[in-house]
């Protein structure tokens, strides 16, 4: 199968490649960036003009409910919302039902997705059997079985030795763990950030300091340990500022922020609206501005979905009892191109954010358009609009605080090595 | 994005009563003046007005309550509703599911007003945002949000003893973070207009920016006194001791009980309140509550006036919606 998708701009940060160019298929690999060889007749063609052509995105947190929880979504559900979304690589943490801790489970996420074939899902092993926080896991033997990092999900490891063990062993053998910032005793009890918003509604709140505690915390492991370690996703302004000082001082640490945080703040909960209840809580105006600031600065350099599909249920219920998270897969990237639009990152800039950063903190050669690469693809009108909604959303969950919303931007293609696994309206 | 308020209708009025926050003024005097001629309704001795004869109100109770039930209760009865009381054991409705169903039971019962008690905050929102349309929804208290009915009376003792709003110091004492009621009150007094609304309390029972309510924050009792006309005792919960937010009753009461040495620190016509049940002896002595500057059994009483005067004028605005559709 031999492919071209011509008249495109394509977009390649990693490459330093932003130009009208054509793009050539072949085997499930990129043959050519530019002008098409002599001799290379397709068998298929995808007219791009007035779109753009980018790597297929790389999504560092993504919840599949499967296995455990398929009353909201599954593998097969949610790769069909991820493709319509032009993401093709995506993480699913490790807090499944059975827990990711033993290769079986690894393996059966693996083999699911492959048998969908529509997104490549690499799966995030858990820290700690069960994610009790109490012992280590295999976590070499769980890397053998396709675990491209490890985490504890929305677990705790509040024994600060557990933690100080996980992080030297995989140190030791080069293993990327990925961990979420909150103190639990802070943040258990809360739903909203505490402020201005949640002493008015009267919800229990979560302090900033919920968050930057834990990474300072954290900080202070990866200095002593040297463990490569992903914090996120963030939500509070100063948690970026001790990431960007540590970076500074050469700590190998990275972060990512979700995307409903770099548009969403506290006010957006009135009155009581379940769909912006979400872990880590919506902050102040004051929070999505470093939040931003930081993907500007280059402190944080992934932007993620944080998706969590959820069943109806889930979200009708006084707030403090709706279950947190939205769902974000096929609203990741327009959501992202606003930031281009209100000129807060230049646009190939945040095509690195949900492309080869991430990948790059994953440490997997993905996210790019080189040469001989994976033919991994994403193609979206920048023009189009289109409105958020029951309708047009595909993944099983409708949960998001951006029903409703006109977005512009839209993927018209995905294509996973070579394949066409999307194609609006196709 | 700019939501509506759902407690007011079209035309400004109130269609629901869910919270004291964002009610104007001049709706709020309505509830007081409308409460002023409920008062000789109970000293009757036919003590019922034919009002909502024909309806039916429903107290859904998902967090038991003896003293909020039965104002409410009362009250209909003497506006000559029909009265459904439903006490929900709230472990086994803790999710949305089953407190849906059960909406859309009572509304096949042909219910036309819900009286909500809920232990989590934005119950009421919820449940009128989710009732069929010609179902109105009165707040009987919902998590630490607002107990805008409390807050009505309350207002209500005040200006029977005080007069005016516009001079009047008052300060509200306790466990502000944990209380619906103290939030309505505070709306509510702003919103009248009082000269001074004073918070005082440990800073770990009082909510972070609680100032942003338009509120002075104390820590010590007697600074806080001065010059107050109105003092606003709030119940302090047993289960508080368990956290690490206070270190014991005894403790509590030394600092922040009101005892008739730290009652004279305020003016001397000043009286004292509690929305009740009342702790003897860990927010309040004896004293002080039988003393003569108490109001608190007073305010139970009004409690039937003001429930009343709400419950009339919500049914009052639906007739007459009703009556403009036909």
């Amino acid at each position: 199968m031999k492919l071209r998708i011509h008249g495109g701009r394509v977009i390649d940060p990693a490459n330093g490649i932003d130009m009208i160019a054509d793009l050539c298929i072949e085997g499930g690999r990129i043959t050519s960036v530019g002008v098409t060889p002599e001799g290379f007749s397709a068998d298929r063609e995808i007219d791009a003009s007035g779109s753009i052509v980018c790597p297929g995105l790389v999504d560092l947190q993504a919840r599949l409910r499967e296995p455990g929880q398929s009353h909201k979504g599954n593998i097969d559900t949610e790769t069909t919302a991820a493709a319509a979304g032009g993401v093709t690589t995506l993480c699913c943490p490790p807090d499944t039902d059975p827990v990711t801790d033993t290769p079986a489970v690894a393996n059966l996420i693996r083999e699911l997705a492959e048998l969908c074939g529509r997104t490549r899902v690499l799966p995030i092993g858990a820290i700690t059997p069960g994610l009790r926080g109490e012992q280590i896991c295999e976590m070499v033997i769980l890397s053998q079985a396709g675990c491209i990092a490890f985490s504890n999900a929305e677990h705790p490891i509040s024994n600060t030795e557990v933690l100080r063990r996980a992080m030297e062993y995989a140190a030791s053998h080069d293993l990327t763990l990925l961990l979420r910032p909150q103190d639990p005793w802070l943040a258990t009890a809360g739903c909203a950030h505490e402020g201005a918003v949640s002493t008015r509604l009267g919800l229990p709140g979560i302090p900033e300091f919920a968050e930057t505690l834990e990474v300072a915390r954290l900080l202070t492991l990866v200095d002593r340990t040297g463990a490569r370690t992903h914090i996120g996703p963030l939500s509070t302004a100063r948690a970026v500022q001790m990431i960007g000082r540590a970076q500074f001082d050469g700590l190998p640490v990275s972060a990512s922020v979700a995307i409903p945080h770099l548009h969403l703040t506290e006010m957006d909960i009135s009155d009581f609206n379940s769909q912006c209840h979400l872990r880590p809580p919506l902050r102040t105006q004051r929070d999505q501005e470093g939040l931003r600031q930081g993907l500007a600065k280059g402190v944080v350099t992934a932007i993620c979905s944080d998706h969590q599909p959820h069943d109806v249920d889930a979200k009708l219920a006084p707030f403090a009892a709706t279950e947190p998270g939205a769902s974000g897969l096929e609203t990741l990237l327009p959501l992202s191109l606003r930031l281009s639009d209100q000129g807060i990152v230049a646009l190939p800039d945040l095509i690195a954010t949900l492309t080869c950063y991430p990948a790059r903190i994953l440490g997997i050669p993905s996210g790019t358009l080189s040469h001989g690469a994976s033919a991994n693809i994403c193609i979206f009108d920048p023009e189009q609009y289109w409105t958020v909604g029951p309708e047009t959303l595909l993944s099983y969950g409708h949960n998001t605080p951006f029903l409703g919303w006109e977005l512009k931007g839209r993927v018209t293609h995905t294509l996973l090595e070579g394949r066409l696994v999307h194609e609006l309206n196709g | 994005m700019i939501q509506r308020d759902i407690q007011i209708d079209e035309s400004g009025r109130l269609r629901h009563f869910l919270t004291t926050e964002g009610v104007k003024r001049q709706l709020l005097t309505e509830i007081l003046d409308h409460a002023e001629n409920f008062t000789a309704v109970g000293n009757r001795s036919i003590k019922k007005v034919p009002l909502l004869r024909g309806s039916t109100i429903a107290n859904l109770f998902f967090e038991p309550s003896t003293r909020t039930r039965t104002t409410f209760e009362l009250a209909a009865k003497r506006l000559s509703a029909d009265v459904l009381n439903i006490n929900i054991n709230s472990s086994a409705t803790t999710k949305g599911e089953s407190l849906l169903d059960m909406l859309r039971n009572l509304e096949a019962m042909h219910c036309d007003m819900f009286i909500v008690r809920h232990a989590q905050s934005g119950a009421a929102h919820f449940i009128a945002r989710h009732v069929a349309p010609h179902i109105r929804v009165i707040n009987a208290g919902d998590g630490s949000h607002a107990h805008p009915t409390q807050a009505m009376l309350d207002m209500f003792t005040i200006r029977r003893h005080k007069g005016a709003f516009a001079d009047l110091r008052i300060a509200i004492v306790g466990d502000i973070m944990h209380s619906r009621v103290a939030r309505s009150q505070i709306h509510a007094l702003t919103t009248l207009g009082v000269q001074e609304v004073r918070v005082i309390g440990p800073q770990t029972l009082l909510p972070r920016k609680v100032e942003n309510l338009g509120v002075h924050v104390y820590h010590d009792l007697p600074a806080g006194l001065a010059d107050v006309d109105v003092i606003i005792m709030l119940r302090l919960q047993r289960e508080r001791m368990t956290g690490a937010l206070i270190p014991s009753e005894r403790e509590y009461f030394e600092l922040y009980g009101l005892t008739p040495e730290k009652l004279a620190f305020a003016k001397p016509d000043a009286i004292v309140m509690h929305p009740g049940p009342i702790n003897r002896g860990v927010e309040i002595s004896s004293e002080v509550a039988d003393g003569p500057q108490s109001v608190i059994l007073e305010q139970v009483s009004n409690g039937i006036a003001i429930r009343m005067a709400i419950m009339s004028i919500i049914m009052g605005n639906r007739f007459g919606d009703m009556g403009e559709q036909s």
